[in-house]
């Protein structure tokens, strides 16, 4: 009789400081290859949407296949998508820079990954419910949410809705259906699913999209989402964001032996489809077969978005420490903004002059926004919610041990 | 009525006047629950309005938050408050916080139902009174009924809460007024005036106790179980007891507790959780920095003892009327 000594696989990462970015076990599929089923396909018939790409954009700009075929979608259309990426990207630089002269305490930037959110938005129909990561202020930009209103929520000033009581970018409109942002990761995903629930028992016709990062599908919030969504078949979007890192763990460690993050949807019945995130009409193509499949009351779907993030995981976190400085310039699918230009100017319908243009104008905007912001006040200056706010909406009703407090306190 | 009549009755009532509400949880639906809170709702109002779940405490949690903040008015069983952990972040960060993260934007008006408590000889997971983890947490309501009257208007009450409302239903009662005797006969609730249940609509507001007895020489704090176990021990000792039934720890009737206690000048406080950082420390606290200059005696807890709830040994473990009636008589010697 033999005896193994037995062992753990500890999954890592192929390379890290100081070696040279290596994206060579990426397989990127050529763009258009993938079918696009009617959205009453059984999952069963779907399966290779999970572990392939569907990718729309090729290496030349040109929309081909048939997840391309959205007769719909003018040039203005594509042309307020990029404007809606730039808009994201130079409010996350303008903000990363007011975080570094200390006018917020904290930032989270989007760099790389703009087009999921921009993207999935504009599937989404006024009263549909959001319920995002830290990580998707592009729902809001996409929705004509005020950026000056985002900036006041990030300094925590007087103009913040939520007065000062959360992290900067865990922003809530209702209005604009983003649910209020939790920092314990993945527990949004399980509420989706039960707004979405509330929807259906009310007979009304509005759906929800659960967001999550690839390391939170660890969770068990994630398993409880994948086994409500399925059980009840639930008019949910199920989005989980690949974007390769969480802060310094590689997209391995919570995958460990599952083909993809899609394929997770396989054991639940739940159509799964992997889409190229950095591939804006990819991902508005995915968010729409998915959101018709959900309003035709066929139930959830997951979507694996493969993006990267380019920057750090906050303003606290320094990416060189474990990953190649570079490795971001390699990234095999691109950057979102430069791909969704190209294929404007591959249409005649967008020239590099008026992108540069675009970008002045966009840094225009969000720079006027920024200093009516500021006009209201930063984290250290200006006009602060009073602290007495503090001790409201801990209930609908103050509570007198809580008005006792409040007393104390000198309030 | 029984107090799961009762409970029943509020459900059946909620579901009837409101089209908000929903209930749902493990074998709550075709089959009524384990302890038949919940029998016949379904087939009376319909399975979108009550209906069975996956044996995920987090799972029926989490999606009530999310259906409360559609709109709805969920009221979720949890099967066993043993069983309630899993849902704890759920409960703590997410159903607690969210009025207050979200400054009144997204709300979260749900009944979370768990039966609590010992007796049954239900072992460390069938047994424990968690009421204390729930108190320790700003945004919670935390109410535990002491009989059917009040299980159905404060049931009535707590979903019609704006917030979100733990509802602890201390299962040894569920079917008497068990007051800690464990080898006399049970008792019923029919013949317990507070068995008698009204029909149809009513509330009992929460935040507000009831004397259950009136007494001169001292004053016993206790919710649940512990309110028949206390009536019974100060009526065997000779004790002329004020016997205060909280019904809601949070937010908690303090007025009632320091009148009491500055009449009556001494204290002890019961509950069958287990003593250190359970919530009789905080009534404990709170008397002695209301009425400090009214006491005569230090203030006694009698609780569970700091262990798991034991299987064979239940009754050495639960706070029954001996150790009760001790307690008493000790805080009235002291001179």
């Amino acid at each position: 009789m033999t005896h193994t000594a037995l062992s753990l696989r500890f999954a890592a990462p192929d390379v890290r400081p100081g070696a040279a970015p290596d994206f060579s076990q990426f397989q990127v599929p050529v763009a258009g290859e993938m079918p696009r089923p009617a959205i009453d396909a059984t999952p069963e018939t779907l399966r290779d949407l999970a572990f392939g790409m569907i990718r729309v954009l090729d290496d030349t700009g040109q929309a081909v296949g048939p997840w391309a075929d959205m007769p719909d979608l003018t040039d203005d259309m594509r042309r307020e998508g990029l404007r809606h990426m730039l808009k994201l990207r130079a409010y996350d630089a303008r903000m990363l820079l007011a975080q570094r002269q200390q006018k917020p305490s904290f930032y989270m930037q989007h760099l790389g990954e703009e087009a999921v959110s921009c993207a999935f938005q504009r599937a989404l129909r006024p009263g549909d419910m959001n319920f995002p990561t830290y990580r998707q202020a592009g729902l809001l930009i996409a929705s004509g949410y005020p950026v000056k209103t985002m900036m006041c929520q990030v300094y925590g000033n007087d103009g913040d809705p939520v007065r000062g009581r959360q992290l900067p970018v865990f922003y809530s409109s209702k209005e604009h259906g983003f649910f209020s942002i939790s920092g314990n990761l993945g527990t949004q995903y399980i509420q989706a699913v039960g707004w979405a629930m509330g929807s259906a028992i009310a007979g009304d016709d509005k759906i929800a999209a659960a967001w999550i990062g690839d390391g939170s599908t660890a969770e068990s919030d994630f398993h409880a989402a994948m086994v409500f969504a399925s059980t009840y078949r639930a008019p949910v979007v199920l989005n989980i964001v690949n974007n390769q890192w969480a802060i310094s763990t590689f997209q391995g460690l919570a995958r460990g032996g599952a083909g993809s993050f899609a394929a997770r949807g396989h054991g639940f019945g739940i159509p799964a489809l992997r889409v190229d995130g950095n591939d804006y009409l990819a991902v508005l193509a995915v968010a729409r077969w998915a959101t018709e499949r959900a309003r035709a009351n066929l139930g959830p779907t997951l979507i694996e978005h493969v993006t990267y993030r380019a920057a750090g995981h906050s303003t606290s976190d320094d990416p060189s420490a474990y990953r190649p400085s570079d490795e971001d310039a390699c990234w095999p699918l691109g950057d979102p903004v430069l791909r969704l230009k190209q294929h404007l100017i591959a249409r005649g319908a967008w020239s590099a002059e008026r992108h540069i243009q675009a970008e002045a104008e966009v840094m225009a905007e969000i720079a006027a926004a920024q200093r009516k912001a500021e006009a209201i006040g930063t984290l250290h200056s200006g006009r602060r919610p009073s602290p007495a706010e503090m001790f409201d909406d801990v209930y609908a009703e103050m509570p007198p041990h809580l008005r006792r407090q409040r007393q104390q306190a000198g309030f | 009525m029984t107090m799961i009549e009762a409970i029943r009755d509020a459900l059946d009532v909620a579901l009837a006047q409101d089209p908000e509400v929903t209930v749902f949880g493990q074998d709550v639906g075709f089959f009524g629950g384990v302890f038949r809170c919940t029998a016949g709702l379904q087939k009376k109002h319909g399975e979108t309005r009550c209906f069975d779940t996956p044996i995920s405490e987090l799972g029926i949690v989490g999606a009530a938050i999310g259906m409360a903040s559609y709109g709805l008015k969920p009221v979720v069983e949890i099967q066993f408050a043993d069983y309630m952990y899993p849902a704890y972040d759920q409960i703590v960060s997410e159903a607690a916080r969210l009025r207050f993260r979200s400054a009144g934007e997204f709300t979260c008006p749900m009944v979370i139902r768990m039966p609590t408590g010992g007796g049954i000889f239900g072992a460390q997971t069938h047994s424990q009174s968690p009421e204390a983890l729930f108190t320790h947490v700003a945004g919670l309501k935390t109410v535990v009924p002491s009989n059917p009257h009040d299980a159905k208007g404060l049931l009535l009450a707590a979903i019609a809460d704006p917030d979100p409302v733990i509802f602890l239903e201390p299962k040894r009662i569920y079917n008497g007024p068990f007051d800690g005797h464990h080898n006399r006969p049970v008792t019923a609730w029919r013949s317990h005036p507070l068995g008698e249940v009204p029909e149809g609509p009513y509330t009992l507001p929460l935040g507000q106790a009831v004397i259950r007895r009136e007494g001169a020489a001292l004053t016993v704090l206790a919710y649940g179980t512990m309110v028949h176990v206390a009536l019974a021990a100060v009526q065997e000792g000779g004790i002329d007891a004020e016997v205060i039934d909280l019904r809601t720890l949070l937010p908690l009737d303090l007025e009632t507790i320091t009148t009491s206690v500055r009449k009556t000048r001494r204290c002890v406080v019961l509950h069958e959780a287990t003593l250190t950082s359970g919530f009789g420390a905080e009534l404990a606290a709170l008397v002695q920095a209301e009425c400090f200059w009214h006491l005569e005696a230090p203030v006694e807890r009698v609780t569970g003892w700091d262990t798991p709830y034991p299987h064979t040994n239940e009754w050495d473990y639960f706070p029954g009327p001996a150790r009760v009636a001790a307690a008493c008589h000790r805080v009235l010697e002291v001179k």
